[in-house]
């Protein structure tokens, strides 16, 4: 399988737009991507991953309307819904079908538009991939069951609030150099607007030292679930994200330099208070293992990855769960700088899900985008130095209960 | 013990009446709270209801500040935070719960490991009741 177009819409808030809008444009920015042009006639089936337009649009059957929209009618158009996962397992089910034999080309894409509804109704909304029986009547929220995550992780390992905030610090730093990014500051630079802001318009003026001591006020970054607290979150975020994968053999009619996938894993697991362990997530480890496998390297082969923080322990416990660090290390890695983009193993320089921001069904697809930026040498401000042979990418959904990994090479 | 289907109407009518209860697979002796209708560790439909003594002790725990509509309807807010947790029941299962008699606005009160003891909180009134699980410290 060959990856040989990728792109996505701008992320962020658009009263005025419809998941279709951002759809048509992140095809667009696909299309573009195509170093040998795209004759979009020559796409036999659309794989659309969409957590819930039902809710957060009232509209259901997402896929045909957008194949309709990039004028791919009557061309087999199907939703997939895993959650935060929808777009990484749409991907999978674009590979499997190519595998198949019963397609060459596959368009695969992830739309959200989310920042229609107030903040409460998309914290109920997102609430709604967690165990609506079990788990939710507890009072549960998202942001709730990773933070009970990471009171068992620092309970177990030691780790403090700082080095979560430490991973924010990062990765709106890597936003930062995104021009498609929801945040594209750094988080000092949010601090510094903040307080200019506050001296135009006559108001008290805040008297933060420095980012550290910002992310410590209360009024600047409240609690949302201890010890989680805003910039700790990925934000509510409109977007959408479009790749072409195709049979490895066709890939030269589309460029001369695509990106192999060599390697899909995807494992399911149990409700959050089901599961034995809490500082790990099971089905990431049990994808990423099946993904290591099928493309025979190991985790010390991979230069970068884009893993999946949602929430900041998110990520930590993630790049442990594909291999990058022992259990217990991840924490550390943050602290000693070995995630950043200049670091030995760049984590999510796309500003990830915290700074780039969270279109639930599209995340999965954008992590590719930026993996097929990176590996092509075309990341811009934000490129990591030297070739990239390998990458991956760590997709979760909810809580985990979906995890898929996907590896990449570049030959 | 009473013939009721392996259903989560069942478990929130036991909730109801007072009663943790959960299901004990036969043929492998696996205990599963909520209960269930077959036994994921070995497959068999070969289930019977257990009452758990409703002691445990805390895995995990969050103190919300930020909930969803049902807890804001009681009253809970940014300034009101609730706890919720993960507990291990003394049998073995964990079940998610609200964590009641702990102080929400200083979480770093809270500690893993402490004991717990199960508390039933009604909710609504005749048919409208409903019970939610909930522990609180010993």
């Amino acid at each position: 399988m060959a990856l040989v177009g990728a792109g996505m819409s701008k992320f962020g808030s658009f009263p005025e737009k419809t998941s279709r809008d951002l759809f048509v444009e992140a095809f667009w920015e696909m299309e573009a991507s195509v170093d040998k042009g795209l004759d979009p006639e020559v796409i036999e089936a659309i794989y659309v991953g969409n957590f819930s337009s039902d809710v957060f649009e009232g509209q259901v059957h997402t896929a045909p309307i957008m194949a309709d929209w990039l004028g791919l009618i009557p061309r087999p158009a199907t939703r997939v819904e895993d959650a935060c996962a929808s777009s990484g397992v749409a991907l999978r089910e674009g590979i499997i079908a190519i595998a198949s034999g019963l397609y060459d080309v596959v368009l695969v894409g992830g739309v959200e538009k989310m920042t229609n509804l107030p903040t409460e109704e998309v914290t109920d909304t997102l609430a709604m991939a967690g165990d609506r029986l079990y788990e939710i009547p507890a009072g549960f929220t998202f942001p709730g069951f990773y933070a009970a995550m990471a009171t068992a992780y620092m309970h177990k390992y030691g780790a403090t609030p700082e080095h979560l905030m430490k991973v924010a610090i990062k990765n709106h730093a890597n936003g930062a150099l995104n021009p498609k990014a929801q945040f594209n500051r750094s988080i000092a630079d949010i601090m510094t607007r903040k307080i200019a802001k506050a001296k135009a318009k006559g108001q008290p003026v805040p008297t933060w030292k420095d980012e550290w001591d910002f992310l410590h006020d209360e009024s600047a970054n409240p609690v949302i679930a201890w010890p989680l607290r805003l910039f700790d979150c990925s934000p509510i975020t409109d977007g959408a994200a479009c790749l072409l994968v195709v049979a490895a053999e066709r890939a030269k009619e589309f460029t001369d330099d695509p990106i192999y996938i060599i390697g899909s894993g995807q494992a399911s697991d149990y409700a959050l208070h089901d599961r034995a362990e809490l500082t790990s997530i099971n089905s990431a480890k049990i994808a990423a293992q099946i993904a290591y496998e099928m493309a025979g390297v190991k985790p010390e082969d991979i230069k970068l990855a884009e893993v999946h923080d949602c929430f900041t322990i998110a990520e930590i416990i993630g790049t442990e769960d594909i291999g990058f660090f022992a259990p217990g290390e991840g924490y550390k890695a943050v602290d000693e700088g070995l995630t950043l983009r200049d670091g030995p193993k760049p984590v999510n320089t796309s500003g990830g899900l915290k700074a780039k921001g969270h279109p639930v069904g599209a995340s999965g697809a954008a992590q590719v985008v930026e993996i097929w930026k990176q590996m092509r040498g075309e990341a811009g401000p934000r490129q990591v130095p030297g070739d990239i042979p390998l990458a991956l990418t760590h997709n979760v959904g909810a809580t985990g209960s979906t995890c898929v990994v996907h590896i990449f090479e570049r030959r | 013990m009473p013939e009721r289907p392996f259903t989560n109407a069942s478990f929130n009518k036991f909730l109801n009446e007072g009663r943790l209860m959960g299901s004990k697979c036969k043929s492998c002796g696996a205990i599963y709270v909520p209960p269930r209708p077959l036994c994921p560790a070995c497959h068999s439909e070969e289930m019977e209801w257990v009452e758990m003594k409703g002691r445990g002790k805390l895995v995990a725990y969050t103190a919300i500040h930020i909930g969803p509509k049902i807890m804001i309807e009681e009253g809970y807010d940014r300034e009101h935070p609730y706890c919720a947790g993960i507990v291990e029941l003394e049998e073995g299962p964990r079940i998610s719960a609200r964590i009641v008699g702990v102080d929400a606005s200083h979480p770093e009160s809270i500690n893993i490991g402490m004991p717990l003891t199960v508390e039933f909180l009604e909710r609504g009134e005749g048919e409208e009741k409903r019970t939610f699980l909930a522990f609180r410290p010993e």
